[in-house]
C-alpha cells in the first residue's frame, strides 16, 4: 500500500489553493476586459454614483495593505521583539494587498490602457496623483524594508527603514482619506476627520487580516500560538475596533451639528434602506460589537473566536466603506439650498445602485492577486513568524 | 396706383418679416458682444472671460430648447438614463417656503476656480485662459474623480462605445465630457447653441458674453439686476449667474 507523505499531500493543497486564486484572478481580469470592450454600462455604476463597488475592494485594500505594516512598524520602530518577528509577513501582506487595491483601480479606469498619462501627465494639486507616487513609493520602501528584515548582512538598516515605512504608509493613508476629504461640495465627505479616521481603519483592518493569515499558517504547520502574544493582538484589535468607532461615531455627531448636513445624517442613520441597515448591522453590530465581545467577553478570546472576530471586522469594513462610498454618493448633492428640485439627471433624487456580476469579479479579482502573492510568498521564502521563547519570558 | 400700392405692401411685409427674423433668431449673435473669431493657432484670450447670465424669470417649464440644440451640436443621443450623458438638463424648482416654481438650464459653471481642475490627475481637466473650462479627450483615463468633485453635477461619462459622430466636438468610451460652452463655434465667433435656440424660441433666458468687458450687454446687465452664483459658499467663482432664484 502507497502512503502519501505529509510533503506529498501539503504540495497538493497548495496547488489547490494556487489554482483556486488564479482562477478568481482570471475572472476579475475576464470582467476588466468586458468592461473594457462594452464600457461601464455593464457595471452597476452611473453618472450618479461614479464610483461603485470595484473602488469598496480597491479602498480597502489599499487601505488595509497600509494598516497590516503596523505590526511591522511597533516592531522595527518600537523595538518589540514579538512584533519584529512578524514584520516579513506584514510586509509581504502590504505588497500584495496593495497590488491587489491598485490592480482593481486602474482596471476599473474609463481608459485603463492610458494609465501611463498618470505619470507622463502629472497634476500637482491633484491628491490623485500625489497617490500615484505614495502608493509606488510603498512598494519601494516596503521591498527596500523586507530587504534589510531578510538579509542578515542589512540587519543594521532594518530600524530605519522600518522608520521610512512607518512615515511613509501615515502619509499614504492620510492622502487616501484626503481623496474624499477634498471634496467640498459632496455632504458625505468634505471633513477634516476623514484622514485620520483612515489611518486607524487600516490599523484595524490590517491587523485583522494579519490575524487571519497568521491563523492560516499556524493551523497548516499544526502549530499552535503563544497564548501570550495571542492576547497581546487580540487586545490591540480591540483597542483598533473601539477606536474606529469613536472616530466613525464623532464623524455622525459632528455632521448632525451642522444642520445643513443633518438631511444626509438621516439618510444614512435612520432612513436609508439598506444603507442605514448595513452601517446599523453590517458595520456597528456585526463588524463592531460582535468582535468586541468574542474579543473581550470572559470565556471567550481563544484563537477561533479571534479568527472569527478577525473575520466580521472585515466585513464591518466593507459594510462601512459601502455605505461611505455608495452612500455617500446616493444622496443627492445640494445645488440650489432652499429649494427642492426635479430633473431629467436625477437631481433631488436618492440614486440608485446595484453592482453587476463584473464588478464583484472585478473587485474579487483584485484579493485574488493578493491571496496568490501571499500564498506563493509563503511557500517559496520563509515568512512564517518564529517566535523566541526566552524574549517571550522576558516580556517583550 | 393700386399696383404700386401691392408693390409697396410687399415690400413691406418682406421688411418685416426679416426684420422678425433678425429679431427672433439673432440675439444669440447680437448680444454676443465680440468683433471677431479667434484665427485658428491663436491662443485663447486671457483679458476675456466668457460667462451666461441665466433669467430664470424668462425661461420657460417644459421648454427644452436649449437642451435639444446643445444635444445636436455635440451628438448627444438625447436619452435620459442615469448612464446617457447630458451636458445640460432642465432644473424644475420650487421655494421650499413659499412654494413658487422656477425652471431653469443647468450645466457646467465654468468656475473661476474649478475643483474638476484641481483633482484632475492628468491635467485632462483644464480652464481656457478664457475661463472655459474643458476636458481634454486624449489624456483623459476616465477615473471620474472630477465627477466626485463637482458641485453641481455637471459631468457625465461616456458609459458606451460612440457611434454618433455627427457632433462638432470628440467624444469617446471611457471618458468624462461636459458642457464645452461650445467652445468650437465661441472661436468661430457664434454663439452657444443652447443661447441661440433659446433666443429663437423668443425666451431670451441666456445672455452670454464676455464679462470682463465692461461695456458688454452681459456685464451691464449683472450690473444691473441682482443674480446670484449657485453653491456661492464654495467660492468657486462661477462663470454663471443667475437672476430670479
Amino acid at each position: 500500500m502507497h502512503h502519501r507523505t505529509f510533503a506529498q499531500i501539503e504540495i497538493r493543497y497548495f496547488y489547490l489553493l494556487l489554482a483556486f486564486g488564479l482562477a478568481v484572478v482570471l475572472a476579475g481580469l475576464v470582467a476588466a476586459q468586458q468592461m473594457e470592450a462594452h464600457g461601464h454600462i455593464i457595471s452597476g455604476m452611473n453618472n450618479q454614483v461614479v464610483w461603485g463597488l470595484p473602488h469598496v475592494f480597491a479602498i480597502f485594500m489599499i487601505v488595509s495593505a497600509s494598516g497590516v505594516l503596523n505590526v511591522a512598524s511597533v516592531g522595527s520602530v518600537f523595538g518589540r521583539h514579538v512584533y519584529k518577528a512578524r514584520a516579513p509577513l506584514a510586509g509581504l501582506l502590504s505588497l500584495a494587498l496593495l497590488a491587489g487595491g491598485l490592480m482593481v483601480l486602474m482596471l476599473d479606469l474609463g481608459r485603463p490602457d492610458r494609465v501611463i498619462v498618470a505619470i507622463t501627465n502629472y497634476n500637482p494639486t491633484s491628491v490623485f496623483a500625489w497617490n500615484v507616487l505614495l502608493y509606488s513609493g510603498l512598494f519601494a520602501t516596503v521591498g527596500l524594508y523586507l530587504w534589510t528584515l531578510m538579509d542578515r548582512t542589512m540587519g543594521g538598516w532594518s530600524k530605519p527603514a522600518g522608520l521610512l515605512v512607518f512615515v511613509w504608509r501615515i502619509i499614504l493613508t492620510t492622502g487616501t482619506g484626503l481623496i474624499f476629504a477634498f471634496l467640498v461640495a459632496r455632504q458625505a465627505y468634505a471633513s477634516a476627520l476623514l484622514p485620520p479616521l483612515f489611518i486607524i481603519m487600516s490599523f484595524t483592518w490590517g491587523l485583522a487580516i494579519f490575524l487571519i493569515v497568521q491563523f492560516a499558517m499556524f493551523s497548516w504547520n499544526e502549530l499552535q500560538l503563544n497564548p501570550a502574544i495571542q492576547k497581546r493582538l487580540k487586545n490591540l484589535l480591540g483597542l483598533f475596533v473601539v477606536s474606529v468607532l469613536y472616530l466613525v461615531a464623532t464623524y455622525h455627531l459632528t455632521n448632525l451639528y451642522f444642520s445643513r448636513q443633518v438631511a444626509f445624517e438621516r439618510f444614512i442613520l435612520t432612513q436609508g434602506g439598506f444603507y442605514t441597515g448595513l452601517f446599523w448591522g453590517g458595520y456597528v453590530v456585526l463588524g463592531s460589537i460582535v468582535p468586541l465581545l468574542l474579543i473581550f467577553m470572559p470565556g471567550l478570546g481563544q484563537a477561533r473566536c479571534v479568527l472569527l472576530a478577525s473575520l466580521l471586522v472585515l466585513l464591518g469594513a466593507f459594510s462601512l466603506l459601502y455605505v461611505f462610498i455608495i452612500g455617500g454618493q446616493a444622496f443627492p448633492l445640494l445645488i440650489v439650498p432652499g429649494y427642492t428640485v426635479h430633473s431629467s439627471f436625477g437631481d433631488g433624487q436618492l440614486a440608485s445602485y446595484a453592482p453587476t456580476v463584473f464588478e464583484w469579479a472585478l473587485g474579487a479579482g483584485g484579493l485574488g492577486v493578493a491571496f496568490v502573492i501571499v500564498t506563493v510568498g509563503v511557500r517559496i521564502l520563509n515568512f512564517l513568524p518564529h517566535d523566541d521563547p526566552r524574549q517571550l519570558m522576558e516580556g517583550n | 396706383m393700386s399696383c404700386n400700392h401691392d408693390q409697396q405692401r410687399r415690400q413691406f411685409l418682406s421688411r418685416g418679416a426679416a426684420l422678425t427674423a433678425a429679431v427672433s433668431i439673432a440675439p444669440g449673435l447680437m448680444l454676443y458682444d465680440f468683433a471677431r473669431a479667434r484665427p485658428p493657432g491663436e491662443a485663447a484670450n486671457p483679458a476675456v472671460r466668457w460667462g451666461m447670465l441665466i433669467d430664470t424669470t424668462q425661461c420657460e417649464s417644459g421648454c427644452d430648447a436649449c437642451v435639444s440644440a446643445c444635444n445636436k451640436e455635440n451628438g448627444l443621443s438625447g436619452r435620459t438614463l442615469p448612464t446617457d450623458s447630458q451636458w445640460i438638463r432642465k432644473l424644475e424648482l420650487q421655494q421650499e417656503d413659499t412654494g413658487r416654481k422656477i425652471s431653469m438650464p443647468m450645466m457646467c459653471q465654468h468656475c473661476a476656480e474649478p475643483p474638476c481642475v484641481d483633482v484632475c490627475p492628468t491635467g485632462a481637466s483644464f480652464k481656457r485662459a478664457d475661463g472655459i473650462v474643458l476636458v481634454d479627450k486624449h489624456r483623459c483615463i476616465g477615473c471620474r474623480y472630477c465627477m466626485m468633485a463637482c458641485p453641481y453635477k455637471a459631468r457625465s461619462f461616456v458609459h458606451e462605445p460612440v457611434t454618433d459622430h455627427s457632433g462638432a466636438t470628440p467624444r469617446g468610451q471611457g471618458t468624462v465630457e461636459s458642457c464645452t460652452l461650445c467652445v468650437h463655434r465661441v472661436d468661430q465667433g457664434v454663439a452657444p447653441a443652447c443661447v441661440e435656440a433659446c433666443a429663437r424660441e423668443g425666451h431670451q433666458a441666456i445672455l452670454f458674453g464676455n464679462l470682463n468687458d465692461p461695456k458688454s450687454a452681459i456685464a451691464q446687465r449683472i450690473r444691473s439686476v441682482a443674480s446670484v452664483k449657485l453653491r456661492a459658499d464654495l467660492n468657486l467663482d462661477p462663470g454663471i449667474s443667475f437672476v430670479g432664484i
